[in-house]
């Protein structure tokens, strides 16, 4: 079988990932997520490359990436905001906080800004539910949020990008 | 002399790390050499950040919702005057509510560090496996279970024994203990704290399982979402390799090996599900498949396999520690023990607390939750998450066990109480849990996969005051067929929201439909905007903030919104500073 991937220079970073699992059969997720890490989603150029490697067939691969919300087949921007929309959040009122980042980044859930700078993704619940409503950004919670809070931590972001950039 | 900061994800989320620094910095300042130390989540996170100082005798201080500012007077008052400052401390009525509490699957949360295995080891961790490997064989081990009464925490609550046992008679190896850590209901976050607040008692517990079904490897199925509680039990496991407590003849007992390994999940709800979880931890799709041959029998690579969930594994060294007797002790006669319910919503003091079984629900939400915020009426209660129900006012006299919760028409689940007020409407709800359970199905079943889908179709454009009469007929008819056309708890238990809402709260479903009218004031396409001339001073902010111009009037003459024109955003609400905007 030929695939497109086989020049690309990015690839020689999955060789490690792929010895790690070489002799651990089921590995296909564990695999997919430390490839995540690396690129921030899942590009197609590393789903062919594991395919071609790892003898399982593109289209399971494909089938399994699609199946769990963790990943992605889109890149993200540098703020990957991850909204709960959890029930405890729901009662809470984290409608009128997606309005809020709605507006904030002129976008829609599951988009990224234009400066690549932002990622909308709605999530089920982060765990941290009596502070509800809450968002996470790269790791980072936020809890008891208002829709204020919610433009004001978002602007300060990227008012710090800004700082960075004139510098 | 020693200072504790509370640095589970919701402390961490609520300030905790930026309280820690600023601790180092004033001791730094003042040149003194007190420890600092990390603890989980007490279970008080309407409290966080909480900091305990604990003086050379002993005596400790819990201060609360501790702000950067307060360190200063903390540090100066409490470690350098040696008094403690009262007004920052927790008060007594808190404090009373984790003494209403009986702490077993809890009972080092918040008070022990985490990672730090001696600190486990003190308080009596491990002696309950030693027990084990020396004074019981396996089959008492199971019989031990079997006296407790113990049932999974994770769901349905089936017997822990019984699973136990199955797998100990299963003839085939090698055999696996899996602990399912991947704790997927909104709303429930009772697994996540024991991750990061005693991950040793979790590794106790499988450890205990492990020697009782005879298995040598372990895995836990952790919640991706949950990178601290991953990052704890990471270290919890290398210490305990290191103190001979896993890996190979462990507790230099030549016949036992046992090791762990977690294996973090990529966020399917249905996993929840033991075929699902296991298809997973083989690399596929998480999809169920049909039962017999059980997990005891085929699990895992087609070997005897055993799943509990977090709760469950965490009851079981203090059973085998203090006996199934003084475990059975506790609760009712078909519940045994404790039940660690996450409380969120609309409560005051939002937070874990573990509870005997049997307990009613209103001392659970009143007493221990301190009831409802902002002095609203209660309305609901819900509780199992996607799978359960809500249970209204009057039925909050229900004693928390698994029988009379199923009664209702809800479901235990894995505890998490999600509690809601006046303004809370329930179509919307069962909505929320519809599009929760489509999204999430796994599409093996045709009626879980377009029966939730077209479920939620008719949910929502009853919320959009498109209502039929014969919609709600139309839910039920489907409620019953998707139960029965579904492989799996998911899609069996998915229409119990639409359920107990239609069977406790009908009139808001009739108010929907047929007056188009949503009591809560919730559903933005039921309600209508206008302003009220008592109120409104016509200063024209929201004739200003107005996205689609829909609001007119003169300058200091009371203003109009043309309802054909309003978009129903809310601006005017928000922006109105007279409270003039009246909503019906
Ligand atoms: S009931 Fe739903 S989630 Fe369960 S196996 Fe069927 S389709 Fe999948
Ligand atoms: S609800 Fe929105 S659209 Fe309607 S009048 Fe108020 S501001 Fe205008
Ligand atoms: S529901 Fe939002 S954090 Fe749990």
């Amino acid at each position: 079988m030929q695939y497109r991937c086989q020049n690309n220079n990015n690839l020689p970073k999955l060789n490690p990932i792929l010895n790690k699992y070489k002799n651990i059969s089921g590995s296909l997720i564990s695999i997919l997520q430390e490839t995540q890490n690396i690129y921030g989603y899942l590009p197609e150029f590393a789903l062919d490359y594991i395919a071609e490697n790892t003898g399982i067939k593109p289209a399971k691969i494909y089938g399994v990436a699609t199946f769990y919300t963790q990943f992605r087949l889109k890149p993200v921007g540098k703020y990957l905001i991850l909204l709960c929309q959890g029930t405890a959040c729901h009662v809470n009122g984290s409608k009128t906080i997606e309005k809020a980042l709605l507006e904030e980044l002129s976008i829609n859930e599951g988009e990224t800004t234009n400066d690549n700078l932002f990622t909308l993704n709605s999530v089920a619940c982060l765990g941290c539910c009596s502070l509800s409503p809450v968002m996470m950004i790269n790791d980072k919670t936020y809890g008891k949020l208002t829709p204020e809070k919610t433009k004001q931590i978002i602007r300060e972001i990227k008012k710090n990008e800004f700082d960075h950039k004139e510098v | 002399m020693k200072i504790i900061i509370g640095q589970g994800s919701c402390g961490i989320a609520a300030g905790a790390n930026r309280i820690y620094s600023e601790i180092a910095k004033e001791l730094n300042k003042e040149n003194l050499h007190v420890n600092i130390e990390v603890a989980g989540c007490i279970g008080m996170c309407y409290l966080e950040p909480i900091v305990d100082i604990i003086d050379d005798d002993g005596k400790k201080s819990t201060y609360v919702k501790v702000h950067p500012e307060m360190v200063n007077k903390i540090i100066q008052k409490h470690i350098l005057e040696k008094t403690p400052v009262k007004e920052y401390m927790i008060d007594a009525q808190s404090k009373n509510i984790l003494a209403k509490q009986n702490r077993i699957a809890l009972k080092n949360c918040g008070l022990i560090n985490p990672e730090n295995i001696d600190e486990y080891i003190k308080n009596g961790g491990y002696e309950a496996i030693k027990k084990c490997i020396n004074e019981m064989s396996p089959e008492e081990v199971i019989d031990e279970i079997k006296i407790s009464g113990l049932r999974g925490r994770g769901g349905a609550g089936f017997p822990t024994w019984f699973k136990w046992n199955a797998a100990r008679q299963s003839l085939d190896s090698p055999k696996y203990i899996v602990c399912n850590a991947d704790e997927g209901d909104p709303g429930a976050f009772m697994d996540r704290s024991v991750l990061e607040g005693d991950p040793h008692n979790l590794i106790e517990g499988m450890m205990i399982g492990a020697y009782a079904i005879g298995a040598e490897e372990g895995i836990i199925y952790a919640r991706a979402e949950y990178p601290l509680a991953i990052k704890r039990l990471k270290i919890a496991i290398a210490q305990a390799r290191e103190n001979g407590f896993l890996g190979k003849h462990i507790f230099g007992n030549k016949k036992l090996n046992f090791d762990l390994r977690i294996k973090a999940g990529a966020g399917a709800f249905v996993c929840g599900e033991e075929t699902a979880l296991i298809a997973s931890l083989e690399g596929e799709r998480g999809m169920p498949r049909l039962k017999p041959p059980f997990p005891a029998q085929k699990g895992y690579w087609q070997k005897p396999t055993n799943i509990n969930n977090v709760e469950t594994f965490a009851n079981v060294p203090w059973i085998l520690f203090n006996g199934g007797k003084s475990f059975a002790a506790i609760g009712t006669d078909k519940s045994k023990g404790t039940k660690v319910f996450a409380l969120t919503g609309k409560i005051k003091n939002g937070g874990l607390a573990e509870v005997p079984m049997g307990v009613t629900l209103r001392d659970v939400i009143f007493n221990i939750g301190g009831g409802i915020r902002d002095n609203k009426n209660f309305k609901a209660v819900q509780m199992g998450g996607p799978s359960g129900g809500c249970i209204p006012n009057h039925l909050l006299d229900t004693p928390v066990d698994y029988d009379s919760i199923n009664k209702t028409g809800a479901i235990m689940g894995s505890g998490g109480m999600v509690v809601m007020d006046e303004t809370t409407c329930m179509v919307d709800m069962a909505r929320f849990f519809l599009d929760f359970t489509r999204k999430e199905s796994c599409g093996k079943c045709i009626y879980c996969r377009i029966g939730t889908k077209r479920m939620l179709e008719i949910l929502t454009r009853i919320c959009e005051g498109k209502g039929k009469d014969g919609d709600i007929e139309l839910l039920e008819d489907l409620a019953l067929k998707i139960k029965e056309g579904s492989l799996c708890g998911l899609g069996q238990t998915a229409p119990n929201p639409v359920l107990t809402t239609i069977r406790y709260f009908r009139d808001e479903y009739e108010k929907h439909i047929y007056e188009k009218k949503c009591p809560a004031k919730q559903c933005s396409a039921l309600l209508t905007y206008s302003i009220s001339s008592n109120h409104c001073i016509g200063c024209g902010l929201c004739a200003k903030k107005c996205p689609v111009g829909a609001i007119s009037g003169n300058r200091k003459e009371p203003h109009l919104i043309d309802t054909t024109k309003c978009i129903k955003c809310g601006k005017c609400k928000e922006t109105c500073r007279f409270n003039a905007i009246v909503i019906e």
